[in-house]
């Protein structure tokens, strides 16, 4: 039963790592906290919803449908808003409470054009049964959450590491002011990983059907509050870091589920809180942030 | 100088009596009695949060949390203890404030950090309020019934001397050394503190008497409606509008958060309650316009040309 909560834990941690990378990336780049992260990933998962019942595609080509589509609709979102937020007084916490208001519009919309009804996806759409992985049997769906987690982190790492804009990218987070003397394109290289990063939440949207079980327009607070918890105990502002918060999450959130699973839902929170107050600079960071 | 400061005092004084006097008679003219309950319950709870956020910059999207534990600490007492309510309204008082001292190392966050994990703390109150292993204490997530205190007339004007007390403070904030000294905090926290200003007292006095008039309009809420589950007194919406209102009129100061809640907790009820999407809807446009094209509030459009505001 331990063996298979750790392994199941890691699984489910990996797909964790994919709703937390998004926030991560955009946090690093911009300094501003997606409160709307959970909204952009619960469309994502109603557009593969959608996809899959009226045209019967397969989660996989949904994802990359949703890569394309918020990949666009990220830029022009990002040129509306983040300018004129990144030249305020104090960006941080007015970010936090604009796309809040970004949130509560996206639920609504959601609400007023899908209904409230919980929509899921049959689950043998990913393969029938359970997988047996290293002698652990666990559900396929898990199996493939992780492996499209695995593949997304691998390319971030090679677009943040390998290209240009990549390495712009990384110039931008280290200082910004810097990089805008040194002569880049600031809001461009924001801009794209604007869009990266809502793109991220919209594939592990995708998922989340499987993953969670359902998905109705409320779901994001919650899985906003859960992504953010896996990316304060993986260092903020480190995308790849997010790989460790997000096993650290889903270990101890299986961990709770088998041992006191009347208390598991707690377990977001108090690991958030306990992280923040903690080791604020998460569990790979450096540098100490202080109030 | 000290002479102008004494003035405004007492004209800002004199507006928390106007509008207390307004409530507190509103009731024998307007039979929904309720609906006047609601926007006392906000009118008290955005100035509470106008406390801690307009005078120390600290946003707790977490506030609920406060309101839920007061509404707790009464139904508890009154249930288990069979305490008069008014012993239960000091109950209510004081478990927001043990809640408030106990997450106290939160303020060592600052901005977003603050504020998400304020509503992580929240969320966690909720879970150990709500879980069924608790049901013979909280009754879990069936609720209570605190029909055998129930007297909605004594309650409202409770409510309405909770809403007194959460303006007189605003007013003492706004004209005394104490605020001044929390506004300065605020602005440059090193410069206040290198002027002999104690940073970490004031901010926890901010924060203790913050949550204690949320403590306190959450127990009164709970006497008020007498029957409530977790899912109503931990409702997030209350942290939501209490934020919205104070950031539509106007933090720090004392008619900016009453404007808000007037102009649209009235607009809410004439349109908002049959399709709450559309006005949820209406919420979130609203705040984005209000961060993007006037990030300090309605009273800021006076502000601006040099007016002041009380």
């Amino acid at each position: 039963m331990l063996t298979h909560a750790l392994f199941g834990g890691l699984l489910f941690g990996l797909y964790f790592t994919l709703v937390g990378l998004g926030l991560n990336l955009i946090f690093g780049v911009m300094r501003i906290v997606n409160l709307a992260h959970g909204d952009f990933l619960m469309l994502g998962a109603f557009a593969a919803y959608w996809l899959f019942t009226l045209f019967g595609l397969h989660p996989l080509v949904a994802a990359v449908a949703v890569l394309v589509v918020f990949v666009l609709v990220g830029l022009p979102i990002y040129y509306l808003i983040v300018p004129r937020l990144l030249v305020s007084r104090d960006s941080e916490m007015l970010s936090i409470i604009l796309f809040f208001g970004l949130s509560q519009i996206i639920e609504a919309l959601a609400s007023i054009f899908f209904g409230t009804t919980e929509r899921s996806i049959p689950g043998r759409v990913l393969g029938t049964g359970p997988v047996r992985i290293l002698g652990q049997s666990v559900p396929s769906a898990w199996a493939f959450g992780a492996a499209v987690s695995a593949v997304a982190v691998i390319l971030v790492y090679l677009y943040l590491y390998r290209t240009r804009l990549g390495t712009l990218t990384r110039a931008v987070m280290v200082s910004r002011d810097e990089a805008l003397a040194t002569g880049i394109d600031v809001h461009r290289v924001s801009a794209i990983a604007f869009g990266i990063g809502i793109a991220l939440a919209g594939i592990a949207g995708v998922f989340e059907p499987f993953m969670l079980g359902s998905v109705t327009p409320a779901i994001g607070g919650d899985i906003t509050i859960a992504a953010f918890a896996v990316i304060v105990v993986g260092t903020l502002g480190n995308p790849l870091g997010t790989v460790l918060g997000g096993i650290v999450y889903g270990v101890s959130l299986l961990l709770m589920q088998t041992y006191l699973s009347s208390w598991a839902n707690l377990l977001p929170n108090l690991l958030l809180i306990g992280v923040l107050l903690i080791r604020p600079e998460g569990l790979l960071g450096r540098q100490v942030r202080r109030a | 100088m000290r002479r102008t400061v004494g003035r405004r005092g007492t004209g800002d004084l004199l507006i928390a009596l106007v509008v207390t006097a307004i409530m507190a008679a509103l009731p024998f003219g307007y039979s929904n009695e309720l609906l006047l309950f609601n926007f006392v319950t906000f009118l008290a709870l955005s100035q509470g949060l106008n406390v801690l956020y307009g005078f120390t910059g600290y946003l707790p999207f977490g506030y609920v949390g406060f309101f839920g534990a007061g509404a707790y600490g009464f139904a508890l007492t009154v249930m288990h203890l069979n305490w008069p309510p008014l012993a239960a309204m000091a109950a209510a008082g004081v478990a927001a404030l043990i809640l408030a001292a106990i997450l106290t190392p939160l303020l060592r966050l600052s901005g977003a950090y603050f504020a998400i994990a304020s509503l992580a703390a929240a969320q966690s109150v909720y879970e150990i309020v709500a879980n069924p292993a608790l049901e013979d204490v909280t009754k879990g997530p069936y609720g209570v019934s605190l029909s055998g205190v129930f007297a909605p007339m004594f309650s409202y004007q409770v409510g309405v001397a909770v809403l007194l007390f959460s303006l007189v403070v605003v007013v003492w904030l706004r004209n005394s050394r104490f605020g001044l000294a929390l506004q300065a905090i605020r602005e440059d926290t090193v410069s206040a503190a290198m002027a002999g200003v104690s940073v970490v007292r004031g901010r926890t006095i901010a924060w203790l008497l913050s949550a204690l008039i949320a403590g306190l309009v959450g127990g009164v809420y709970a006497w008020h409606i007498s029957v409530f589950y977790p899912d109503t007194a931990f409702n997030i919406q209350f942290s939501i509008f209490a934020t919205v209102f104070v950031l539509f009129g106007g933090a720090t100061t004392l008619i900016g958060p009453i404007l808000g809640v007037v102009i649209l907790y009235g607009v809410y009820n004439t349109i908002g309650i049959t399709v709450p999407q559309y006005f949820q809807l209406i919420y979130g446009v609203l705040i984005v316009a209000l961060v993007l094209f006037l990030p300090n509030g309605l009273v800021s459009l006076a502000t601006r040309r040099g007016i002041r505001v009380p």
